[in-house]
């Protein structure tokens, strides 16, 4: 690992003070915040990160959670996942969320890692983490190795020729079928962007995962009203039962009225460069009868734009299944 | 001999705090007693632990999150030890294996696993007891299969997890 300037931020203004001095807030960036570490701490010790300055932000005063007057859920970015996923209000109003969570890392890991820290988790792609290798991500024109290498656990929806990593969060599925919006601070002052917007695809810029600029710092995540009369399933599918990441996830906010989807909202995780909301697979199921046929051609909806790579074409019918099945939990009586 | 590689900071920190070139004054609070160290930024708690305090007690295994060997109690939760930096802990209470309990007065889990045979080689032990012992005092199921979930970030290649298991529930049935 590389030396690096230490500091506590102590408060939000100077911690984004300190965030501006870095060139980018994205890859190669020269100031990392540190919150749980679980992320740039492993990175760090494969030297993927390399930042001169570390900016310890656990002091900040965004560890709470609360309901605002207007019925949203306003969750601090250093909530965490653990404090989150039992939260009275996110098990009983947003269980798709505290079902994902607990889905995900170990208990120890959860007990660090935070709501910010796991909304920018980077890819496990084997090729990001091994500097020996090319790797267009981690080092902008280097090629992609996985294109044609080992690719059984990445992404086969909004990939591009330069980039094929999946993000590995399963809470940012979890929040995408909820509405979530995140909320920023930075140079420029606060503004607020919806989860589908704050992740990019890879295109030709890999590099460039998100909408974050130097000095800005994500400081919570707000969730719409809890969706009325709606169910909700996290369902994830992996190569052992705990502590791995997924193959194929899906998570599902439904409401059936007299027999057909009233709401519905399907996101996917494990399959994808960012948290992919399906509305391909939501459109075909509004006002759809609740039955497997209604299932089965929402899974194909959502995966008809799938590429495969060498070694993941399984991850098609994988993915097609795990919503399959998500749906049929989540509309049985 | 060749020098071994130096990594240096295009600009060295100016930390302000430290006699020593890099290191920074921290106090940290473990099994109850303050140390006042001087540390490498870069030294992860665990290897403070192991490394400037001699508390091996607690095993380096993968250094990278995912094998649970590491895990120590912060401020009563278990976290691993090895994605944190010491610098961070400053006013934390640290609880390591040697602090769970001592020769003659046993921890209830430390006890349970002598009982239960609940180990072969015995590295993987520390953690899996100091995350059995925070696990006491989480939400979790009554079953055998949910212990399981919750152990699950705690990795034996010996394959000692049925009588973890039992060791667990057997001082969870006493409670």
């Amino acid at each position: 690992m590389e030396m690096f300037a230490f500091s506590e931020a102590a408060g939000v203004e100077d911690a984004i003070r300190a965030g501006a001095e870095s060139g980018t807030a994205q890859q190669g960036a020269r100031v990392r915040f540190v919150a749980g570490g679980t992320t740039l701490l492993d990175l760090m010790k494969l030297d993927v990160e390399r930042p001169l300055a570390v900016v310890d932000i656990n002091g900040l005063p965004l560890d709470t959670v609360t309901k605002l007057t207007d019925g949203r859920l306003k969750i601090g970015a250093l909530v965490r996942n653990s404090d989150l996923a039992y939260h009275p209000d996110v098990r009983s109003n947003y269980a798709v969320l505290s079902q994902a969570l607990l889905s995900g890392a170990s208990a120890q890991l959860r007990n660090m890692a935070t709501t910010g820290g796991n909304l920018l988790q980077r890819t496990r792609c084997m090729y990001f983490r091994n500097r020996a290798l090319p790797c267009n991500k981690r080092e902008p024109g280097s090629g992609c190795s996985a294109i044609e290498g080992e690719n059984r656990s990445l992404a086969i929806l909004g990939t591009s020729a330069h980039c094929i990593a999946t993000n590995p969060s399963d809470m940012n599925v979890a929040l995408t079928a909820l509405g979530a919006v995140i909320q920023i601070e930075g140079t420029a002052g606060k503004r607020e962007v919806p989860i589908e917007a704050f992740f990019f695809e890879p295109g030709d810029t890999p590099e460039r995962e998100n909408v974050l600029d130097p000095g800005d710092l994500v400081t919570s995540v707000t969730l719409p009203p809890p969706p009325q009369n709606c169910s909700q399933v996290y369902l994830k599918l992996r190569d052992r039962a705990s502590y791995e990441f997924a193959l194929a996830s899906a998570a599902i906010v439904a409401s059936v009225d007299n027999g057909t989807f009233s709401y519905i909202r399907v996101a996917l995780g494990g399959v994808a460069s960012k948290p992919w909301r399906s509305l391909e697979a939501e459109e075909q199921l509004y006002d759809q009868p609740v039955d497997e046929a209604s299932f089965r051609r929402a899974a194909d909806a959502a995966l008809a734009g799938a590429r495969p790579q060498s070694r993941n074409g399984f991850k098609i019918e994988l993915a097609k299944r795990c919503i399959v099945h998500a749906l049929g939990v989540a509309t049985a009586s | 001999m060749r020098p071994t590689e130096v990594f240096a900071p295009a600009e060295p920190p100016a930390d302000g705090q430290s006699a020593r070139k890099n290191e920074l004054a921290v106090t940290l609070r473990v099994n109850g007693e303050s140390v006042a160290l001087q540390i490498d930024p870069r030294t992860t708690l665990l290897d403070c632990l192991r490394e400037t305090m001699r508390l091996t007690g607690t095993k380096k295994g993968c250094d990278h999150g995912q094998c649970g060997a590491c895990t120590v109690h912060v401020n009563g939760r278990r976290v691993n030890s090895c994605l944190t930096f010491a610098v961070m802990h400053q006013g934390d209470e640290i609880t390591t294996i040697e602090g769970l309990g001592r020769p003659g007065s046993l921890h209830p889990v430390q006890a349970a696993f002598l009982e239960h045979d609940a180990y072969q080689c015995g590295y993987c032990t520390p953690g899996q007891i100091m995350s059995a012992a925070a696990l006491l005092e989480e939400p979790c199921g009554a079953t055998d299969a949910d212990v399981k979930e919750a152990m699950s970030g705690n990795i034996c290649r010996c394959g000692a997890y049925p009588n973890i298991v039992s060791a667990i529930q057997d001082v969870r049935s006493e409670r």
